[in-house]
């Protein structure tokens, strides 16, 4: 009897659970996040996070009139660590829209995973990768975030002016530092810059005393592509090893995760010259008050950076991309997100490093700068304004037929 | 015939890999010997780690998938004691005591439990190795922690002939191999307990009837082995700086290491050591794009054409 009244109760808890389960899935919206929290990326993931988070604090956890509940999964940078998570939130999880993830090859993959849900709505982390957006776009793939080659913009030509005739590249063997390989070099290379020899370098490899013993005399300056533990670690041993040629960083080389990596050499970064979608010391108000709340929400005695990283800003740009367009359709996702959709397609997103349209890969049309590292008085290093360059789509200006993606073989210059 | 066949074999081996190395001289002089240099210190950095590996896998059949994270764990704690007292040598200690005690821990609180069950020692050690990454991890965080070098190692070494300059730090790992090696060595082979540690792993029974306490010579082995792998995470943290994921990459390099070499031996530990650095650092150098390839194809010729490792002898 004893037994039987406790079956009962069992039954009833668990329709009673089914049926606030119920409830509860009206009034909320599930939206999944993932970035890399293990792995040589795990610093800027936990920040890309950060970013994510502030945009929802900011609103109070409420879009569209609905509550949103965020649900978390971390990869390891890895393409297929990446769509396993994704799939777990998705399917597991049951997610309305994704937000992540953070690594251009994982980008791709999820973008290739996203045409297999198409009721789900995705939207980019901070992969930068161009394939992501410009090869087989899917349809249900935004990216609000300007990619790898855009943030690129204007470096080029910066590095000339700074009297680099000749550099050697030095980059990670994926999607993400063609992209920004891409970048630099069609504007170098066109302007008359020479790069005489590229090291495509495996994504986590630590050592790189090889790479660093090949780097030719004849060289002006290194451009160095390198994110997360990998630029630290280049650093430090290019350092060690008597090294003293200046440097052009890629957007992550010089992000806040690197400047302010544990450790106490920093000093030869400053005067590093980089192209990046985020500038620490650019003055304008939406993105003074940006880093305002970046610091009121994580003040560095919590874990954050003295300032938000490139992934804090590029998260939470998506992730705002993905609540305003829910407050657009009144949180409506029916339809297989048709609405939905059709409002992020049309937004014209304030960020706060200006505005952002789509193009019809739904790939972002926005700005980027071209910075340089210096010291402040407390001697934290930030980026500071040298240009701003408005309105880059994905090709660069150039032709749609005359555009070629990048490669580790393309563009080339020697 | 089969001398024969010897003789072909290291023929095909070695002809183009001497081809290789005059064309390189040739082509780079400077590039080669510090590639050379790079691919040497390297091997000592693999080799203080795997020697503790095959102290524990190789001689006493204890599969350890944890090594790496002793490693993980004797880096951050080296990161920190040099933070606080700023002394880099009591960094390597800590490093290695406190690995050691937690080797000690696992060798008394599960290994002891699971002794010649290879397979529940591997899921164990697995799990094991999860749970102290991400206790890590929640604890310290996923940023790169990059420790300094003592004061009297930072900076290049300059004027070497043929290479110019070279880090000094890099450049000391080679001779703290070579005795750390040394001492090994001596200690299995010269000393009374290396002695008891040979007889214990050869008949563990034969060896307590003489009245020795077996397994105080085992809990001794394994926690030299764990101390080993702390120590080897201090001197790893300054040059290649931790970061949660190392522990893998360690315990990858170590089994290879001690594969390729052969279980059980420390002059093979060095040899294997020496084949995976520099074949990983002549990769990446001459080959960056396929430098993953060569460890696995040294691997693989290893195993085919002496299963048992370099130096490995039978069971």
């Amino acid at each position: 009897m004893k037994k039987r009244a406790f079956v009962h109760t069992l039954v009833g808890a668990a329709v009673l659970a089914a049926f606030s389960g119920a409830v509860y899935s009206q009034q909320t919206v599930k939206i999944g996040l993932l970035a890399t929290l293990e792995g040589p990326f795990a610093a800027g993931g936990a920040d890309g996070m950060r970013g994510a988070e502030l945009a929802l604090k900011q609103r109070n956890g409420m879009a569209g009139g609905k509550k949103i509940e965020l649900i978390k999964a971390s990869s390891d940078a890895k393409p297929d660590v990446a769509v396993n998570a994704t799939r777990k939130l998705v399917e597991q999880d049951k997610v309305d829209i994704m937000v992540g993830p953070l690594s251009g090859g994982e980008g791709i993959a999820v973008k290739d995973y996203s045409k297999t849900q198409p009721n789900i709505t995705f939207i980019n982390g901070s992969s930068g990768a161009q394939a992501a957006t410009l090869v087989n776009p899917s349809q249900n793939f935004f990216r609000f975030n300007t990619e790898g080659a855009q943030w690129m913009v204007g470096l080029g030509k910066a590095a000339l002016d700074k009297g680099y005739k000749r550099v050697m590249v030095i980059a990670e063997d994926y999607a993400f530092p063609y992209s920004q390989v891409q970048g630099f070099m069609s504007e170098y290379c066109r302007l008359g810059g020479k790069v005489p020899v590229k090291a495509w370098v495996p994504l986590g490899g630590k050592d790189y005393s090889s790479v660093i013993a090949r780097i030719p005399n004849d060289v002006d300056a290194l451009v160095v592509v390198l994110g997360g533990a990998d630029a630290v670690n280049f650093l430090n041993q290019y350092e060690a090893s008597g090294g003293n040629k200046p440097m052009v960083g890629g957007s992550i080389t010089v992000s806040q995760d690197i400047l302010n990596y544990k450790g106490k050499r920093r000093d030869s970064l400053v005067g590093t010259i980089a192209g990046s979608p985020i500038a620490d010391a650019y003055d304008a108000p939406e993105f003074k008050a940006f880093v305002a709340d970046y610091q009121k929400n994580y003040p560095v005695s919590a874990g954050g950076y003295p300032s938000p990283s490139l992934f804090a800003l590029v998260y939470y740009i998506n992730m705002k991309a993905a609540l305003d367009g829910l407050d657009a359709v009144k949180g409506d996702l029916s339809g297989g997100q048709a609405k939905y959709r059709e409002a992020l397609q049309k937004m014209v997103l304030k960020t706060p490093v200006g505005e952002v349209r789509l193009d019809s890969n739904r790939q972002a049309i926005g700005s980027t700068f071209v910075t340089e590292v210096v010291k402040d008085a407390k001697g934290n290093l930030f980026n500071k304004v040298l240009r701003k360059v408005d309105g880059i789509d994905q090709t660069l200006g150039i032709k749609k037929e005359d555009f070629k993606m990048g490669s580790r073989d393309e563009p080339s210059c020697p | 015939m089969s001398r024969f066949w010897k003789w072909f074999w290291s023929l095909v081996l070695v002809v183009p890999l001497a081809v290789f190395a005059v064309w390189a001289i040739w082509d780079n002089t400077k590039l080669f010997f510090i590639t050379m240099l790079n691919g040497l210190t390297l091997a000592s950095l693999y080799f203080i780690v795997a020697s503790g590996f095959t102290l524990v896998f190789g001689l006493m059949r204890n599969v350890n998938l944890a090594h790496g994270s002793l490693y993980l764990l004797g880096g951050y704690v080296g990161y920190f004691v040099a933070e606080m007292t700023g002394f880099f040598l009591l960094a390597l200690i800590a490093g290695f005591l406190v690995a050691a005690l937690v080797g000690l821990l696992m060798q008394v609180a599960i290994f002891r439990s699971m002794q010649g069950e290879d397979l529940r020692q591997t899921m164990v050690t697995i799990g094991l190795s999860i749970v102290i990454a991400d206790l890590l991890m929640w604890g310290i965080g996923a940023q790169v922690h990059q420790m300094s070098a003592p004061e009297w190692l930072v900076g290049p070494l300059r004027d070497i002939p043929l290479i110019t300059a070279y880090s000094k730090y890099r450049m000391a790992l080679l001779p703290l191999g070579l005795i750390i090696g040394v001492l090994l060595w001596l200690f299995l082979n010269r000393t009374r307990v290396g002695m008891m540690i040979r007889a214990g792993v050869d008949d563990r029974a034969m060896l307590a009837a003489t009245g020795v306490n077996v397994n105080l010579v085992f809990a001794a082995t394994f926690a030299i082995g764990a101390g080993l792998a702390g120590f080897g995470g201090v001197i790893g943290a300054v040059e290649l700086s931790m970061v949660p994921g190392e522990d893998v990459r360690l315990l990858l390099a170590s089994l290879i290491v001690v594969i390729v070499g052969g279980m059980g031996s420390v002059v093979g530990a060095g040899v294997g050591a020496i084949i995976l650095g520099v074949a990983e650092t002549y990769g990446l150098a001459y080959a960056p794009t396929y430098s993953v390839v060569f460890t696995f194809v040294i691997l693989v010729l290893v195993l085919a054409f002496r299963p048992r490792g370099i130096l490995g002898q039978a069971a």
